[in-house]
Parts: C-alpha cells; structure tokens; sequence
C-alpha cells in the first residue's frame, strides 16, 4: 500500500483530497479559531510602506531651497528633488518628440526666456503637415524593407488621419517612441549584466517575477506620488511594467549561444566589447527581437492605463469614449492603438533583420533617396498646407485634421452592438441566471467556506507532491504572508474568480490551438489575432460586457476570459507547431489515426511549453480579474482600484499587488517545477 | 560609431540635465498651468472653459488627464494648480485630507447645489414598478422587481463605487429596516452606473441606482428617491445611531480648489476660479453640448463661452 502510494501520482492527490476535506468539514467557522482564518498579523504593513514614501518624499534629508513665490526658504527633501528632476527629464523628451509632430512652443521656452517668449506669441515650432507624417511613415518602411511594409505603414498612419485622431495618435506615439526605446535600453543592459554576473541575474529574478506579476493599478499610486502626475508619470509606469520581458528574453537569448561561436570571435581577436556587440548580440538577435516586439506591445497596452495618472493621447481619449458608453467611439480608438503597434513592431523587425551590404557602391543620392525624397515632399507638403490654409475657411484638411473631425464609422459599429444585443439578450440572461446560480454562486460559496488551515494544506501538499519538500516550503510562504493580512477572504474571491477563468481559457485555447496549428495558413492567422487582442485595450470590451450580462462576476469572467485565452491558444500552437516532422511521420508509419497522433504523441510532447502557456494565462487571467473591478467586484481589485483615493493609498495599492503577485508565483513555481521534470522524462532537454 | 554613439549619448545626457535646471530656474509665472481632465463630460468642458479663458488673460494652459480623488494630492503638491469640480459627497473627503497636510486652498463653491443619491430613472416610474416612489417607503413592497440573478431574491441597489461613500448605503438600508428586502451591489465605476442605466432601460427591468445632479442623465429624466430628511451627525459615520441612519443625502456643494502658491503665480487666473459661479443649468448645458449634440468637449467650451459671454465677463471682473 503505501508503496503503491511513492509510485502513483493520481493516488497521492487522491490521499490529499481525502485530508483536505476532511478539514475542510470537520473545522467550525468562527472568527476566533486560528484553524478558520489566521489572525492578521501583518495587518500595519501597508501603512508601514505608506510611511516610508511619505517620509522619504516629505521628511528625510532636506534641503534649503530658496522658494521665489513666497520669497522664503523652503525645507525639499532630496529625494523629492532626485524624482522630480527625472520626471521633468522623461517630460522633455516626450513634449521634444511630441512637438515634432504637432508643434508647439514648450522645447523652445525651455532655451529661451519665458517674458520674451509671452510676448512673442507668433514664435511657435509648426506642425508637421498630416501628409508629410504619412509620407515619412511610407518611407521609412521602403528604406527598411520594401513596398509592401511602406504600404502598411502608410495606410496606417492614413488611417489614423482620416479617422480624425491624428493629434491623440501622435500624442501616443511621441509617448512610445521614449518610453520602448528607454525598456529596450534598460531591458538589454540588465539583461547583459545579468548574463555576465550570476550575482545579478539572481538578484534580478525574484524582482523581475513581482514586476511582471503585480497588476498595472497597483503601481499607479506609489509612482503618481513619487513622480508627479503627468505624461512621465505615464511613461515610467510603463518602463516598470514593459522592461521585465526585455530583460528576461536577453538573458535567454544570450545562454542560448554555443560556446563555439564565442570561441570563433575570441579567435578573430575580438575585445571585451566587439566580443558583446559584434558577436553575442547579433547572435542572440531571436530572442532579443521577440523582447522588443513585447516591449511595444505592453508600452501600447499599458496607454489606457497610463492615463490615469496623466498621460495624453489616445488611451485618456478611449476611457472618455467608454465613459459615456460610445463604444464605436472606442473601438475606433482601440483600433488606432492597434495600429501603432503593428506598424513600430514590423519597423523594429525590419530594423534588426537588415543586413548592411558591405559591398554595394552607391553614390551619395542612391544612398540617401529616401531621406532625399523625404525633404521633396516635407517642401511639398508645407506648401500645400499653406495653401490649404488659404482655401479651407475653417479646418485645414491638408496641414492637421483636428479631433474627431474625420471621418466615423462609429455609427456602424454601435449598431452592430445593438443589434447583438436586441437578438441574444434574452437568451444570453437566462443564461447568465443560470451560471451565476448554479456554477458561480456556489463555486464562490466553496472558496469562501474554506478553511484557512484546508487551503494550505492543498497547496502545499500539491507543492510537496510535484516538487518535494522544497517546493511546499515556497509555495507556503508565499500564500502565508497573504493569510496574515485582514484581506484573506477578499484574495478567495480573487482565486476563485481566476480559477474559473484558468480553466474554460486553458480548454478554449487548447481546443483552438490545436485546430489552428494543423496547418501554416491557419496557424499565421491565429498568431496575428493574438496580438491584436493583446495590444487592443482591454478595456473596450468591459463596457459590451456590463451591457450584456450587467454588473456581475460573469461580467469580469468574461473579459478575462476573451483577454488569457490569447497565451493559452499562442503557446498551443508555438508547442504543437514545434514537434519535430520526423515524428509525426514516425506515428503515421505505425499506423496511428490523426486524432491518435495528436492525442498520443503531438499534445504529450508539446505539454511542458503548453503548461508555460497555462502558466501565462494564470498571469491575464489575473490581471483582467483585477481590472474587474471597473465593473464591479468585491476582490482585491476593488481595494486596489480603491487605493486611488486613500490617503494611505500608496502602501496599500502595493501591499496588495504585492499579494496578487505571490498568487501568481505560487502558482508559476509550481507549473514550472512540473514542467521542467516533465521535460527530463520525456528527453526534450 | 562607437565614438559617435557615445558623443549623442553625451549630447543626450546634457540636453535633459539642462531642461531640468532650466526649469527650476525659470519663474513660475511661466509655467503653464495645469488643470486636470477626468472621466466625464461636465467636468472636461469646464476645464476647456478655463483653459480658453484663461488663454485670453495671456496665460499658458496645458490640460493633464488625472483620477478624480487622487488629483488633490497632485494640486496639493503643486503637481497641478486646481481642481475645479470637487463634489462634496464623493470629493470632499479626499480634499479636506489633503488641506489637512497643507498647500490646498478652497477656492469657493459654485452656484449650483447639487444632489447625489439612490435614485430610479423616469420610465420605472411610468411602468409603476413600484407604485408610491419617490416616497422611500415605497420600497417596501416592490423589491421583487429589482431583483438580479445575484442578488438572491433581495430588491439591488446599485451603488457607486465603495470608495465614494464606504457604508453609507448598507447601513442606509438598516436603519430604515429594509435590509431583508433590499441589498446593495457597488458598482465598479462611473461607466459601470451608466451601463447598468442603458441596460436596464433596454431590458425594461426595474433598477435604482446612485446618480446626481446636475448630470447628463437629467435630460433623459431621473428621479431621486426622498428619504428622511438629511441633518449633521444622523449617519453612523458622523455619530448617530441605527435608528437615524436612514436617512437621505444632503443638498451639497460642488467646489473649487487650488494650489496655495497659485493666488501668488497667477493672480488673476486665481481671481477668475474664485469668482466663477457656474448655475446647475450652466454645468447641464456644457455636458448637453458633449452628450446631446455630439460636439467635441473643446467646441462645446467654445459655444458655452459664446452663449454665456456675460456670465464669463462678470467671473472675470
């Protein structure tokens, strides 16, 4: 027997299902007994936290600064100083780049007095004309790689004008063109570091894990009040949420490289530095690419977010139009934040897979036609904006297409919505009642009832059965600091909403995937729906949502439904596309049908990077759950989202970002530990 | 290339090292002045509205998207200058907190009184969904149609979000002994209230839900629930008991706020919000202009300057 029990697996859980209900019936509900909830020790470390900014920001090290308003000196702490003078850093170089594309006088009031520059209103830097941008876009994707990509780009940007979000458009971008560069900086030099020094990179992991796992609202407050609230107050919430993938993959795609090629540089002479940025870098250029394509697309998911804290653009737009329920409106906009993305995504491909000819031998207008043609048509182009400023009576079409005065199909699209709306509506409640009746409500009563002592006795052992007693300890700690503070019962909500979410987007993307990746048609298109779902704000699809199933959990279930199914389906297909032919070929001569080969061989050997999927999945479900709170909920979202307006807020939003982080770990360890061993059984590493 | 890259890099470096010092030394009359837009339409057409006249005192204006209770630390600390809609149920709570840390001014009400409570739209009135409203005791026998799948047979209120009012609604329900009836859901946000509204208008399903006014919601019609009436310390939170908690929200002011250099660095934009009176219809045509007419918020600012052109000269005098 209990040999049987080392051996078995499904035995083991089974044993541990056994004592985990037993627990579950056998311990009383009441407050006062330990075994029930734990009593909330760490019940003052939010405010701890919150003390330690605020001292920080307002207390330590002061320094005499003389105050001209008040004609007096003033007490500034130092680090205030050190935050501000960074943020008015990020400030001027988004209002520079901003500036380029829209005008304005602010770069220029920055050199030149501010009484002359009152008095000379006239002394603007003009705009770049609508249609010179358009050009611009057009050859840069010509230079970079050919017809086909200046036609994306150009009808991109088009798109952008003739939809009359021209000014929030280049407002995003401005935004993004500092804020990837700077992810791509950090990202590359942290990962290089890393790579280099063992130290680091352990240094680096855990951080990089509670980074990329915190949910966005958490960090709004601390950086709102350590940075200001404004568009660098945007942009470096979005450097600490996009930079940890940049790191992540560079140290991936370094370790990858075969000692042979490092030892071929060495021997061609290389130095310390040619060694790293003429052999290394080009060689890990996969993985580093993948890192920059991530570090656009989570710039541009994260502008609606951004904008809570002050950032211009095209995310306060959207949240505008959500506000007052214009979803054509919003959509419109979310399709514009799409588009950036996908045009500065294949700008940075087609970038990086350049190769230089070392040997063509062109003289000085081939070599710069572009940049040429460029300043033809910037003459061109001014002066027909001029000239349009002398036809137009009121809105000048050929220099800037003011907001929201272009052309609309918004109108189209909120119809579409009604029309759904009028035709499912009676079916979708019922089954809306339905689910919330029978599934949710019972499945929530289940968390709550749990006893505190159960839930740890599940996940540990599940940690202990898959990853021995290391395993259980990790697991244990991390859920016990959440156990410890008085929002227990608030993370059971949160669990139990994520779990149910895990499990129908794991079974979706599965399903999905699978049939997506029977052939490279298919598979292409899925990949290419993934990251639009990924960069279109989630947001927009909150408000469909309240509308069709009100302001309950299917609501939020919903949404993070739509938004974790895109790892599940991706990594699905990125598994089963990477089973060897040779395989395939192998089952087929044994005589396997095709849904034996897929059930037998393709889904077995691709189930360790689908699991890093699910694991995935775990991360947005999450994330959306959180989100949720927008619509309604009663988790730690709603604390969160809650934090905006407390006084304490700052230390509290982290507290508890920090425990849906630990929720994310636990479960990443485990998935991971299994992974990895699964890995070594089957021979794949 | 090495050499050029590092020579940009230095260039770089310089450029934000000077900005920085630059606009520490600049005088602060300068500076443009930064008022926040939030989530709803009222409120971003007055910020236009202020922002255009204050471009016709010379001013320099930069409008910055902000969160409606976090914005009075960012005044407080001079992050912005003002803040010009301040709601007393669900603003003044963060306001006074950050008078109390100091460099927040009150910069006076506006004309308008404004009301924030449970309420039902016009049309469940019409359908007599509960006959007797807007007389609260009406809620005693028609809990059943506002029921929801979650609600557990109980009547729904929805609330605004809990951190607007903490329980003030719960116990609401208490003290006026209908908590065996009725239940209250806190919805997640502004859009969430506003949602709920369309949906259940379409549905044809009763509702009550937290609103105020003046809102853009008046034009379709709405209708305040009365409740016993509001005096100091009823609720449990100002030190009354259960038996007084019941009762409804007072008639409240909607303020200004600014930042305590402000009055110094731009006297007379300082002048203007201080003066600036805007009546419940004032602030309902600016968000009519948005919702109603479809015109973009900073158009609908200029039309309100245009029609109100007397009005904005007396707030400038």
């Amino acid at each position: 027997m209990i040999n049987n029990l080392k051996n078995s697996r499904p035995m083991q859980f089974g044993l541990l299902i056994l004592v985990f209900l037993f627990f579950y019936f056998i311990i009383p509900h009441s407050e006062n007994n330990y075994l029930w909830r734990f009593p909330p020790l760490f019940k003052g470390f939010p405010l701890f936290i919150n003390n330690l900014i605020y001292n920080a920001l307002y207390e330590w090290f002061p320094l005499k600064v003389w105050d001209p308003v008040f004609e007096m000196y003033e007490d500034k702490p130092i680090f205030r100083e050190v935050t501000r003078a960074i943020s008015r850093g990020v400030l001027f170089l988004i209002v520079f780049i901003r500036e380029i594309f829209l005008g304005g006088a602010q770069t220029i009031g920055v050199f030149v007095d501010g009484s002359w520059m009152s008095a000379n209103k006239w002394f603007t830097w003009p705009a770049l004309p609508w249609t010179v941008v358009v050009a611009g876009f057009m050859l840069i994707g010509m230079q970079l790689q050919g017809i086909r990509l200046a036609l994306l780009a150009g009808i991109g940007a088009f798109y952008l004008s003739f939809f009359g979000q021209w000014q929030p458009s280049m407002q995003t971008l401005s935004f993004v063109l500092i804020t990837a560069p700077i992810c791509f900086i950090f990202g590359l030099s942290l990962g290089i570091w890393g790579y280099l020094n063992n130290k680091v990179e352990n240094a680096l992991q855990p951080i990089l894990n509670i980074a990329q796992t915190m949910p966005h609202f958490s960090f709004l407050v601390p950086v709102m009040i350590l940075f200001g609230i404004g568009d660098h107050a945007g942009a470096i919430a979005t450097i600490i949420f996009a930079t940890p993938p940049m790191v992540r993959l560079t140290i991936l795609g370094l370790k990858k490289i075969s000692p042979e090629v490092v030892e071929s540089g060495l021997m061609s002479g290389c130095n310390k530095f040619q060694l790293l940025f003429k052999v290394l870098i080009p060689t890990a250029r996969t993985d580093i690419l993948i890192g920059v394509n991530q570090v656009i697309m989570q710039c541009l998911a994260m502008t609606v977010i951004a904008s809570f804290i002050g950032a211009k653009g095209l995310g306060f737009n959207l949240k505008l139009a959500l506000n007052s329920l214009k979803i054509g409106k919003a959509a419109e906009i979310g399709i514009c934040i799409v588009i950036i993305a996908v045009v500065l995504d294949k700008f940075s491909l087609a970038w990086a897979n350049k190769q230089k000819n070392y040997f063509a031998n062109l003289n000085f207008f081939q070599r710069n036609k572009n940049l040429i043609y460029f300043v033809v048509i910037l003459i061109i182009g001014s002066v027909f904006a001029y000239l349009g400023s002398l036809y137009f009576n009121n809105i000048n079409y050929l220099y800037l297409i003011p907001y929201e005065k272009g052309f609309s199909i918004s109108p189209l699209i909120d119809s579409a919505v009604d029309w759904v709306w009028e035709t499912f509506f009676y079916y979708l409640n019922s089954f809306n009642i339905f689910l919330i009746t029978n599934v949710l409500v019972p499945m929530k009563n289940a968390y709550l009832g749990m006893p505190v002592i159960s839930t740890f006795i599940l996940v540990m052992g599940v940690g202990y059965i898959i990853g021995g007693i290391r395993s259980a300890v990790i697991v244990g700690l991390l859920i016990l600091f959440i156990a410890l503070s008085e929002y227990w019962d608030r993370a059971l909500i949160t669990a139990y909403m994520a779990t149910f979410a895990v499990l129908i987007s794991a079974v979706i993307g599965l399903v999905v995937g699978s049939i997506c990746a029977q052939n490279s048609k298919s598979t292409k298109f899925m990949l290419f729906i993934c990251d639009f779902f990924q960069t279109f704000p989630s947001f927009v699809y909150l408000i469909p949502v309240i509308l069709l199933f009100g302001i309950t959990d299917t609501s939020v279930l919903l949404a993070a439904i739509v938004y974790a199914t895109i790892p599940a389906t991706r990594y699905t297909i990125e598994g089963l596309r990477s089973v060897p032919l040779s395989l395939h070929e192998a089952g087929s001569m044994s005589g396997v049908s095709r849904l034996q080969r897929w059930t037998n061989i393709e889904i077995p050997l691709a189930f360790p990077h689908i699991m890093l999927g699910i694991n995935q999945t775990v991360i947005f479900s999450l994330f959306m759950v959180i989100l949720g709170a927008l619509i309604g909920t009663e988790d730690l979202g709603q604390v969160i989202m809650g934090a905006l307006s407390r006084s304490d807020g700052a230390g509290v939003a982290l507290t508890l970002g920090i425990f849906v982080s630990f929720m994310c770990l636990a479960v990443d360890h485990l998935i991971r530990t299994w992974a990895d061993r699964q890995k070594k059984l089957l021979g794949i590493e | 290339m090495k050499v050029r890259n590092s020579i940009v890099g230095l260039i770089a470096t310089l450029v934000i090292a000077l900005s920085s010092f630059a606009n520490i030394a600049k005088a602060a009359s300068s500076d443009p002045i930064r008022i926040p837009v939030l989530n709803w339409s009222s409120q971003v057409v007055m910020a236009n509205v202020i922002a255009q006249v204050y471009e016709e005192l010379g001013y320099n204006v930069e409008l910055v998207p902000a969160e409606s209770a976090s914005r009075y630390e960012a005044v407080r600390v001079g992050d912005l200058h003002l803040a010009h809609e301040t709601w007393q149920s669900t603003m003044a709570k963060p306001m006074y907190e950050a008078m109390d840390k100091g460099g927040l001014i009150d910069a006076g009400s506006h004309a308008a009184p404004t009301l924030e409570d449970m309420g039902v739209p016009n049309w469940v009135i019409e359908q007599d969904l509960c006959p007797g409203l807007p007389a609260w005791e009406a809620l005693k026998d028609c809990s059943a149609n506002f029921a929801t799948a979650d609600s557990e047979g109980k009547g729904r209120w929805l609330e605004g979000p809990q951190e607007w009012h903490g329980d003030v609604m719960p116990n609401r329900l208490k003290g006026l002994g209908l908590d065996d009836k009725w239940t209250v859901k806190f919805a997640g946000s502004a859009d969430a209230l506003w949602a709920e509204l369309a949906a259940a208008k379409k549905e044809g399903r009763g509702t009550v839900i937290f609103n105020w006014t003046p809102n853009f919601t008046d034009a379709e019609g709405f209708t305040f629930i009365k409740f016993p009436t509001f005096y100091q310390g009823c609720r449990i939170e100002d030190g009354g008991s259960v038996e007084t908690t019941g009762c409804g929200s007072p008639i409240g002011w909607l303020k200004k706020a600014a930042n305590i250099k402000f009055p110094l660095t731009h006297p007379s934009a300082y002048k203007f919000l201080t003066k600036m009176e805007a009546t419940a219809g004032q602030i309902g045509e600016m968000a009519n202009n948005v919702d109603n007419l479809g015109m973009t918020h900073a158009d609908a600012a200029t039309a309100f300057i245009t029609n109100n052109r007397s009005a904005v000269d007396q707030w400038l005098k």
